[in-house]
């Protein structure tokens, strides 16, 4: 394949990637930076998203929108629930210590792989996309015959690829207007300011944690059922999520949420491109040097602001 | 408290009236071995990839390791001794590997480990085997226990490797499908096997690998690997393994739309994964190497039958109590058989106890004829001593109208190569 073409190509994988990057991040992100947790087992919430998304549209029957508009309703009300559940059972008894909260999130972490694998047992399992039509994209070049389109072979998208962005962006539009134009917003903005101070003006800052923990992990699985038709729900398949979230997460600033959706963006298109044009583990390397330059140079992150205290 | 005493008392003697009565109905089974010398099990260690990204085959191997021995018993067991399997599981990871193999051999105390299937798990664990003095008996295609790199204590006696496999498959892609090849494979070991052997044997039917496409087996998305495939290809050949093979699959389909060149693909790459899943429409047509076709075949021999029945799948390869749980059809039958040798190679050397390891390893290394039967439901087969390894059929189906087909199978002449390596000459 040519080189335009391809970079092509692989911009459009990357964007894929990238969007559901950015809202598995975004979640880890906002239970970071509003509670200081450190959530090891986020990329289980995700994956637990994607199993739910399998057991609801195996279970809904019929034409494959409605069971997939099911699960994008259910799975991430599901796994929210769960989440601050979690909270309120774990988290809370341990007061949010930082090293406990890791610890304890480790132990999640197992509990939900290891319960999904004896529940949901060791499949990947697909979920049919409610729509997938492929669209073969044109190319242009200046020829013999001056500027002329043509199909090049292979370059294409799925329908349903270019839905995943267009409805990641609409998600993280809403987390946004959530955190900056609605009152739940503005309570956890205060917590995250001052969590003694806000419980002082009346804010129940215990059931918001618990909120913002279920919040999170909602956006990991909605990011899982989009993806789900894509690639398979498995029980393995948090790994790499949580790796990558984590990464986005400490570039973009522990907290931010525009600098999580930038550094998602940057990530998620060059591990598209680099892994395209040399190897997917020259990327990932790229990555982490990417985090030990920001840990060095910019601890707070591209976007981070400095720690007042 | 008192209360308490009480219960328990009462319910002890319960559970020892159960006990009695659970031992008298198992009376039929152990009397049935009372001739034998001792009346303790033989022990076979298997291995299992229970979980980590080999589960689903892992899942498979136990299914069919457990029906393989439930008939071996039910047919009077070993030397007259029942047959025990202890599984341990190994994460399909090389260094958890190691340690199920150890503590084999040290807290279980097995007379000879088996089943393992992923080749970096073999080439983890075979060593320690060897140091242990453990017959290590692997179901994996790997070509390592040919190649000489392990040790005479590694058998592969029921599952031809790669190597033979694609030295059988290349004439017929090479003469039916077309000379320029791009091969698609998973980056370690196994993958590797493909990618050297088959680009050999290509080569010496006059086709050319114009390019060679390693994916981590750990990918969960691939289109950005498809354009590096030259447009001047014929054929694909593809092999990949792992959760993800699904999507794969699917993204290779909408890379080509409707423009695909010749397809020719290891069923690994849709081992325990239904051929008639959304988006696998552009198979038709396209063809598969299997070691054992995952859909009965108008040909269908008796031994398939019985084995069919007794691991509990149907005629397309699905479980019977699950139509949407399918086999990891093309390899499983690896665990049937090599339990089956291992008995015969018990009963050859008159195997008494863990001081007669060696003998064993002899008694399999004189094997040579396998013929077909209901201890080889694959088929014939022919063991080579000196490699631990053993040659057989190869199958190669097509793909029509959502079944597998079978197109064209190989003899076991065609997967031949000459000898690597002489364990034989190697000390216990």
């Amino acid at each position: 394949m040519e080189f335009g073409p391809y970079l092509l190509l692989a911009s459009m994988e990357g964007a894929v990637t990238a969007a559901v990057l950015a809202l598995t991040a975004v979640g880890l992100s906002l239970v970071f930076g509003v509670m200081r947790v450190v959530n090891v087992a986020h990329g289980e919430f995700f994956m637990l998203g994607a199993v739910i998304a399998w057991y609801v549209a195996s279970t809904v029957g019929g034409h494959p929108a409605l069971g997939f508009v099911a699960a994008m309703i259910i799975a991430p009300l599901f796994v929210g629930g769960l989440a601050a559940l979690a909270d309120m059972v774990f988290l809370k008894r341990i007061a949010y210590d930082p090293e406990r909260t890791i610890v304890a999130t480790i132990g999640l972490l197992y509990i939900i792989q290891q319960v999904t694998l004896m529940t949901y047992g060791p499949d990947a399992r697909p979920v049919v996309p409610p729509f997938n039509t492929r669209l073969a994209l044109p190319w242009f070049e200046f020829g013999e015959n001056g500027f002329e389109i043509y199909w090049p072979w292979g370059l294409s998208i799925t329908s349903y690829k270019l839905f995943v962005i267009v409805a990641a962006g609409v998600i993280l539009l809403g987390v946004w207007g959530m955190m900056t134009r609605s009152k739940i917003g503005l309570i956890m903005r205060a917590t995250q300011l001052d969590g003694e101070m806000a419980q002082a003006f009346g804010i129940p800052v215990e059931r918001v944690y618990a909120m913002v923990f279920g919040i999170g992990c909602g956006l990991a699985a909605m990011a899982a059922v989009l993806i789900v038709p894509i690639q398979q729900a498995h029980y393995l398949m948090g790994g790499d999520p949580l790796l990558l979230s984590f990464i986005v997460v400490i570039i973009g600033g522990l907290g931010s949420l525009p600098g999580t959706v930038i550094a998602a963006l940057l990530i998620g298109m060059s591990d598209g491109i680099i892994s395209v044009f040399f190897t997917p583990t020259l990327a990932k390397i790229l990555a982490t040097l990417a985090v030990a330059l920001v840990l060095v140079f910019r601890p707070q992150g591209l976007f981070g602001t400095r720690e007042h205290d | 408290m008192t209360n308490d005493k009480v219960f328990s008392k009462s319910r002890r003697n319960a559970l020892k009236t159960l006990g009695l009565g659970a031992a008298a109905t198992t009376l039929p089974l152990w009397a049935r071995y009372a001739q034998a010398g001792t009346a303790e099990p033989i022990k076979v260690g298997f291995q299992a990839h229970k979980t980590g990204i080999g589960a689903a085959y892992g899942r498979w191997y136990e299914r069919t390791t457990m029906a393989a021995a439930k008939k071996i018993n039910d047919e009077g067991g070993i030397n007259g001794r029942a047959l025990e399997i202890v599984i341990e599981d190994d994460g399909t990871d090389p260094k958890r590997g190691a340690e199920v193999v150890e503590k084999f051999a040290t807290r279980h105390n097995v007379d000879v480990g088996f089943g393992t299937l992923f080749s970096h798990v073999v080439i983890g664990s075979a060593p320690r085997a060897g140091e242990l003095k453990l017959p290590y008996f692997v179901v994996s295609e790997g070509h390592h226990v040919a190649s000489g790199m392990l040790n005479r204590h590694t058998l592969q006696p029921c599952i031809t490797d790669v190597k033979s496999q694609v030295a059988a498959m290349a004439p017929f892609v090479a003469n039916n499908l077309g000379k320029k090849v791009t091969m698609i494979f998973p980056d370690f070991a196994f993958g590797h096997d493909h990618r050297d052997f088959f680009s050999a044997a290509i080569e010496a039917q006059g086709g050319e690998v114009v390019a060679k496409i390693a994916i981590p087996p750990t990918e969960s998305s691939f289109t950005k690997y498809f354009p590096k495939i030259p447009r001047n290809t014929d054929v694909i050949y593809h092999v990949m393994v792992g959760p993800a093979v699904l999507t794969f699959v699917k993204e290779m389909g909408e890379f080509f739309g409707p423009s695909r060149p010749e397809i020719f693909g290891f069923i690994d790459s849709l081992e325990a994964v239904d051929i008639n899943s959304p988006g696998l429409e552009f198979l038709e047509g396209t063809y598969f190497w299997e070691g054992h076709p995952r859909y009965a075949q108008a040909n269908q021999t008796e031994y398939d039958k019985a084995y069919r029945a007794g691991v509990g799948v149907d005629n397309t390869g699905a479980s019977i109590s699950d139509s949407k749980d399918i086999a990891t059809y093309a390899h499983m039958f690896g665990c049937w058989e090599t339990l089956h040798t291992i008995k015969a190679g018990m009963e050859a050397a008159g195997y008494q106890s863990t001081a007669d390891r060696s003998k064993l390893i002899e008694a399999v290394e004189a094997m040579t004829d396998m013929p077909e039967g209901f201890a080889h439901p694959q088929g014939a087969k022919l063991f080579n001593g000196k490699t631990h390894q053993v040659f057989g059929h190869q199958y190669i189906t097509k793909v029509s109208g959502g079944r597998l087909n079978l197109a064209h199978t190989t003899s076991i002449e065609d997967t031949f190569y000459p000898d690597e390596v002489d364990y034989t000459k190697q000390s216990f």
